[in-house]
C-alpha cells in the first residue's frame, strides 16, 4: 500500500491501542469525591437497579497490562503496522517456503534409497511400496479411491484391465504426463435415438449382453460405419490411443444399459491430470510400482 | 390478560409499552426451538449423511445456514428486541417511542425470519456467512432495523431519568454497530430478484465479510447480550451491579478493541501478514474487556450467592456468565497464529462457537426469558420452577457434552490433519480423520438434542404460565 495509507492505518491501529491503554490507566484508581467500594453511585433506575462502585479488580488490570506489552512486542518484531516489516523480517510466506524445504530435504533422504532401480525392482521392495502408497494416499484417492478400485469415471486400477497400456514405462509415463480421453456425442450421426439404441444393443451383444429394444444388425452396421476406426473391428479397443476394449464388460463410466446408452448418445471426456512436474521422476517411479503392485497376487 | 394494563404500568403510572415485548419473548421460545431443532437434524445428517434421502431442500448445505440464521437472528434477535424493549421503558422511564413503530420492528422481523425459512432450503444465498439472505431480505432487514434504532434511540432521549442505564448503553451500542454492518457488508449488485453478487472481490470481500461476520459475533452476540445482563441479572439477584467503574471501562474497551479482530478469521490466507497480525494482537487485548463483563456480571451476585440454591433462572444466568468468561479466554487464544494453524477449518472452531452461542447467549436469554414472562403477565413466578431446574440441567449438560465432543474432535483433526510421514506424505487420508471424528459426532449430536429437549421444557413451561397456572411456590419474584 501506499505510504500515505499505511501511515493513515498506523495512526489509527495505534490510536485505539493507546487509547484502551490510557483507559486502563486513567480509570485503575478511584479519584476522591467519588463513591467508595462499598456505596452506590447514587443512581436508581427503575425503583431498585443500583450501582456499587467497586475499584477494579487489579489481577484484571495486570491481564490487560499483560495482553498490552505482549500486543506491543509482537507489533515490533512482526509485520503489523502499515508497510512496517517487522524486526524479525518474518512473512507468512517465507515461513511456508522455509517449511516446505524443510520437509522436503527430510523426504529426499527418505526416498534416497530408492533412486536408481526400476520400477520392477520397486515393485518387489516392500519399503518403496510402502512409500508408493504414501504417495498414492495423498495425490490419487480422491479419484482412484483409496483401495484403488477406481469410480464412474476414474478407472480401476486393480483390475489388470488398462485403457493405455500397463507395462511400467506406460504406467509411469501415464503418470507423470496425464492423459485426455475423448468420446464425442453420437447421437445425431447414428440418426437419433434409434440409432443409439441399435449400436447400444449390438455394444452390449459383444459382452453377451442383450438390449429388446435394439435391432443388434443394424447396430453392427453403424458400428461398423462410425466405431470401428478408434474402437477395433471387434471392438477390442486400442491401447495406443486409450480406447476401451467394449468386449470385456469393463465399463469406465459404469456398465448399466442406461449409462452405456448415455455414453453413446452424449460421448464422454476423462482427464487424468499430469503429475510428473509436481512429483519429480522418482516419486512418479515409485507411484507406478505400488498402482502395478495393486494387481500382484495375494493383494 | 384481564390485568395487562397493572402489569404493564410504570411507577409514576406510565403505561408501558409491553405487547410488543410479549410478542418477542413468544417467539424467542418458538424460535429456539426452530433453529436448535435444524441443529439437530444437522448434527444427525454428519452421522447418518444419508438421512434426508438427497432431497435437496433438505439437504446440510442449505439447512445449515438455516440453522445459523434461525438461532442468531430469530431466537437470539427475539430475545434481545424483547429485553431491550422491556429494559429500556423501565430504566428510563417512558414508553417506546414511535408508537406503532414497534409493532412494525416485531412483524418485520418475523417477515425476515420467515423468508429465511423459505428462500434458504431453496437454495437462494448471497454465499456470506450469516449474512447469506438475498439482497430483497437485506433491504428489509435494513429497514426493520432501522425502526429499530429510532424506536430504541428514540426512547432513550424521552427519559425521565438523567443517566443512562448501564444495560442501555450496550443495547445502543450493538443496535447501532449492527445497522452499519449490515448495511457495509451487504453492500451487492442485483442481478434478479433472488440473486445478486457481492459489491466487493477476492481478498477484500473476504476482509469485509470477517470484518461483519466477527463483529456480528462482537456486538449482536456479546454487547447486546451484555445489555441483558446489566439489567435482568442485578433485578433477579436483588443486588446492584458491582462496579459502574468497571463497567464505564470495559465497555468502551470492547466496543473499540472489537472492531478489529475480524482478520483473526483469515489466518493464513492471502489476506496482507500485517492485516493478520493486527486481529491477532487486537483479538488478544479483547481478553479483559470481555472478562470486564462477566466479573461485574457474576460479582454483582456476591451477598446473594445462597439464592443459586433456589432460584435456577439465576443458574441459567451465572452459568452464562461463566460460559461467557471461557469462550471469550478460548477465543483470543485461537487467534494466536501458531495455535490457529492447527484450530482452523476444525470442529474446534464449532465447538467454540457453540460455547459461546449455548453457553453464552442461549443461557443469558433462556434466563432473561424465564424472568420475562411472569412480569410480563401479570404472574408471581413461572408455572413450575422445578421444570425451570430440569431445563438447567439438560442445556448445562448438552452443552457440555457438545463442547467437549467437539474440542476433542478438532485438536485430533488438527494433529491428524498435518501429521507427516518422514518421505514427506501426509499421515493419516481425509477420511480417515473424518472416521475418527464419527463417534464425536455422535456425542455432539445428544448433546444438542439434550439442549433441544429443554426447550420443549421451556415451552411448555411458558405456556401453563401465560394460562394463569402455577405448579408451585417455591421462588417469590424478586420484582
Amino acid at each position: 500500500m501506499s505510504d500515505a495509507v499505511s501511515l493513515f492505518v498506523v495512526i489509527l491501529s495505534l490510536a485505539n491501542i493507546l487509547g484502551v491503554v490510557w483507559l486502563f490507566w486513567t480509570m485503575r484508581k478511584r479519584r476522591s469525591g467519588e463513591a467508595a467500594g462499598d456505596e452506590t453511585t447514587g443512581h436508581v433506575w427503575d425503583d431498585d437497579l443500583r450501582e456499587l462502585n467497586n475499584p477494579l479488580p487489579r489481577w484484571w488490570l495486570w491481564l490487560f497490562g499483560l495482553t498490552a506489552v505482549f500486543g506491543a512486542v509482537y507489533l515490533v518484531l512482526y509485520p503489523g503496522l502499515g508497510n512496517y516489516r517487522g524486526v524479525l523480517g518474518w512473512t507468512s510466506a517465507s515461513q511456508h517456503a522455509e517449511l516446505q524445504k524443510s520437509v522436503e530435504a527430510e523426504a529426499q533422504k527418505a526416498l534416497a534409497p530408492f533412486a536408481g532401480m526400476s520400477v520392477a525392482q520397486l515393485r518387489g521392495n516392500p519399503a518403496a511400496l510402502s512409500v508408493g502408497r504414501n504417495l498414492f494416499n495423498d495425490n490419487c484417492i480422491l479419484c482412484h479411491g483409496s483401495d484403488g478400485r477406481g469410480a464412474p469415471g476414474f478407472p480401476n486400477l486393480t483390475d489388470k484391465d488398462w485403457l493405455w497400456g500397463g507395462t511400467p514405462e506406460i504406467v509411469e509415463a501415464t503418470i507423470s504426463g496425464g492423459r485426455i480421453g475423448v468420446m464425442i456425442p453420437w447421437r445425431d450421426t447414428l440418426g437419433g435415438d434409434q440409432g443409439v439404441e441399435d449400436v447400444l444393443a449390438y455394444v452390449l451383444s459383444l459382452s453377451g449382453r442383450s438390449v429388446p429394444a435394439g435391432d443388434v444388425a443394424h447396430g453392427r452396421q453403424l458400428f461398423a460405419a462410425n466405431c470401428v476406426a478408434c474402437h477395433g473391428d471387434k471392438g477390442q479397443g486400442n491401447a495406443l490411443i486409450g480406447v476401451p476394449n467394449l468386449s470385456d464388460n469393463v465399463w469406465l463410466y459404469g456398465g448399466s444399459v442406461a449409462t452405456v446408452r448415455e455414453t453413446i448418445a452424449r460421448g464422454r471426456q476423462g482427464q487424468m491430470p499430469a503429475h510428473g512436474d509436481r512429483l519429480g521422476e522418482l516419486r512418479v517411479r515409485l507411484l507406478a510400482a505400488y498402482v502395478l503392485s495393486l494387481n500382484d497376487a495375494g493383494r | 390478560m384481564s390485568n395487562e394494563s397493572a402489569v404493564g404500568a410504570g411507577s409514576n403510572g406510565l403505561i408501558y409499552n409491553d405487547a410488543v415485548v410479549r410478542n418477542f419473548a413468544i417467539m424467542t421460545v418458538v424460535w429456539g426451538i426452530v433453529g436448535m431443532l435444524v441443529g439437530v437434524i444437522i448434527a444427525a445428517q454428519l452421522i447418518w449423511p444419508d438421512l434426508t434421502y438427497g432431497i435437496p431442500f433438505l439437504s446440510y448445505g442449505r439447512l445449515r445456514p438455516l440453522h445459523t440464521n434461525a438461532v442468531i437472528f430469530a431466537f437470539g434477535g427475539s430475545a434481545l428486541f424483547a429485553s431491550s424493549y422491556y429494559c429500556v421503558q423501565r430504566t428510563c422511564q417512558a414508553r417506546l417511542f414511535g408508537g406503532s413503530l414497534a409493532a412494525f420492528t416485531f412483524w418485520g422481523w418475523q417477515l425476515v425470519i420467515v423468508l429465511a425459512a423459505i428462500t434458504l432450503p431453496m437454495g437462494m444465498t448471497s454465499a456470506k456467512e450469516y449474512a447469506e439472505l438475498e439482497w430483497p431480505i437485506d433491504v428489509l432487514i435494513a429497514v426493520v432495523w432501522i425502526a429499530y434504532a429510532v424506536v430504541f434511540l428514540g426512547t432513550l432521549a424521552r427519559r425521565k431519568v438523567k443517566h443512562i442505564y448501564v444495560a442501555n448503553w450496550f443495547f445502543a451500542a450493538y443496535i447501532i454497530t449492527i445497522a452499519v454492518l449490515h448495511v457495509v457488508n451487504s453492500a451487492e449488485i442485483p442481478v434478479t430478484l433472488t440473486k445478486s453478487y457481492s459489491a466487493y472481490a477476492g481478498t477484500v470481500d473476504a476482509m469485509v465479510q470477517w470484518w461483519y461476520g466477527h463483529n456480528a459475533v462482537g456486538f449482536f452476540l456479546t454487547a447486546g447480550f451484555l445489555g441483558m445482563v446489566y439489567y435482568f441479572v442485578p433485578k433477579q439477584a436483588g443486588r446492584p451491579v458491582y462496579s459502574y467503574r468497571l463497567s464505564i471501562v470495559h465497555f468502551w474497551a470492547l466496543i473499540s478493541v472489537y472492531m478489529w479482530a475480524g482478520p483473526h478469521h483469515l489466518h493464513y490466507t492471502t489476506l496482507p501478514d500485517w492485516a493478520q497480525s493486527l486481529g491477532m494482537v487486537f483479538s488478544l487485548l479483547l481478553l479483559a474487556p470481555s472478562w470486564g463483563g462477566m466479573i461485574n456480571g457474576i460479582m454483582t451476585l456476591s451477598g446473594a450467592w445462597h439464592k443459586l440454591r433456589t432460584d435456577p433462572i439465576l443458574k441459567f444466568m451465572i452459568v452464562s456468565l461463566s460460559f461467557y468468561g471461557m469462550s471469550t479466554f478460548e477465543g483470543p487464544m485461537m487467534s494466536i497464529k501458531t495455535v490457529n494453524a492447527l484450530s482452523h477449518y476444525t470442529d474446534w472452531t464449532i465447538g467454540h462457537v457453540h460455547s459461546g452461542a449455548l453457553g453464552w447467549v442461549a443461557m443469558i436469554s433462556i434466563g432473561c426469558i424465564y424472568s420475562l414472562i411472569p412480569r410480563l403477565y401479570g404472574r408471581s413466578g413461572m408455572w413450575s420452577t422445578r421444570l425451570i431446574d430440569w431445563h438447567f440441567w439438560t442445556t448445562t449438560i448438552g452443552i457440555v457434552l457438545y463442547i467437549a465432543a467437539m474440542w476433542i474432535a478438532g485438536v485430533m483433526q488438527g494433529l491428524m490433519w498435518r501429521a507427516t510421514n518422514p518421505d514427506g506424505t501426509l499421515t493419516y487420508t481425509f477420511v480417515q480423520a473424518l472416521a475418527a471424528t464419527h463417534p464425536y459426532y455422535i456425542v455432539r449430536f445428544i448433546g444438542g438434542l439434550l439442549v433441544l429437549s429443554g426447550m420443549f421444557l421451556m415451552l411448555y413451561n411458558v405456556r401453563r404460565t401465560i394460562a394463569g397456572e402455577r405448579a408451585d411456590s417455591l421462588t417469590p419474584l424478586a420484582a
